[in-house]
């Protein structure tokens, strides 16, 4: 910081007794003013990307998740919380190969999702199409919206 | 987990909106996205594979043209009836990335395959490219 520079050449400030204490003083309540806007871990965005739909009824969550066999996938829904589990088998690295560009995600992820409303997990219904996974939520009987009817007196 | 957890930090494999192609304009009113992709070399062929999600084997095109092969993947949204997008994380659209090949590759025999949303390209070396390795012999 600027501040350090300047306290280092000393000589100026060193008639003005405590304004170096005071500066310092300042320098630390910046830097830990600072401090806690940079993270040190990179914030990023939840894998996979999840999309959801909804009405009053039914709550439709879209993933994208490309090469993800059906057979290692795992949808649960607990309440409000969904959560997918799934994995994509790592790569086969054979004998003489070598990657010249290596972006795709392999392994396992899992992700938790709360939806806004409490769920009938026995009616959830799930769809994998060309690698876009789409889960049908219907909202739990007890919570749908109920109309009022208005009496006229 | 671990291990992806780990690779989600260090990659970001998160959908990329691809760069505007200089002076051209689109005429489908749609978002393109850059496909990740692996390239892997192996003895008699390089290996192509990328992440289409959304697109079949009747809406990618790979098309190879002087040595410049281009992979376009249509996408048509699927819109739920009678809902509204609450929540998005990612955004759908067609995709599409070039690579200019080197000419070690014999542009006739491409061999390309979807599955699952994923696309699998197979270019096959040229046999002038295979057998321009010369194995060195140690003297005696």
């Amino acid at each position: 910081m600027l501040w350090s520079e300047l306290r280092r050449s000393g000589a100026p400030w060193q008639k003005f007794g405590n304004v170096e204490q005071n500066i310092k003083r300042m320098q630390d309540e910046m830097n830990r003013l600072f401090s806690g806007m940079t993270s040190p871990v990179p914030v990023q965005p939840e894998f996979p990307a999840v999309n959801l739909w909804l009405n009053d009824t039914t709550a439709i969550a879209t993933t994208e998740i490309a090469g993800v066999s059906p057979d290692n996938l795992e949808i649960s829904v607990i309440g409000k919380t969904l959560s997918i589990k799934g994995s994509r088998p790592k790569a086969e690295t054979g004998e003489g190969q070598s990657y010249h560009r290596k972006e795709r995600w392999e392994g396992e992820f899992s992700r938790a999702l709360e939806l806004p409303y409490n769920v009938d997990s026995d009616k959830v219904e799930a769809k994998f199409e060309d690698g876009v996974l789409y889960i049908t939520l219907p909202r739990a009987e007890a919570e749908k919206p109920k109309k009022i009817v208005i009496k006229s007196a | 987990m671990a291990e992806l957890a780990q690779e989600v930090l260090t990659k970001d494999v998160h959908k990329k909106e691809a760069a505007a192609g200089d002076g051209t304009e689109r005429t489908r009113a749609t978002k393109i996205y850059t496909p990740l992709v692996d390239i892997v070399e192996r003895p008699n062929d390089i290996l192509v594979v990328a992440d289409m999600p959304g697109a079949d084997e009747n809406s990618v095109d790979v098309t190879l043209e002087k040595n410049v092969l281009t992979i376009y993947g249509r996408v048509e949204p699927v819109v739920p009836v009678d809902h509204r997008l609450a929540y998005a994380e990612y955004g759908i659209g067609d995709y599409e990335r070039s690579f200019t090949l080197s000419d070690q590759v014999d542009g006739d025999k491409i061999e390309a395959s979807m599955k699952d949303g994923v696309l699998r390209l197979v270019l096959p070396k040229s046999e002038k490219a295979r057998l321009r390795k010369i194995t060195v012999k140690s003297a005696a």
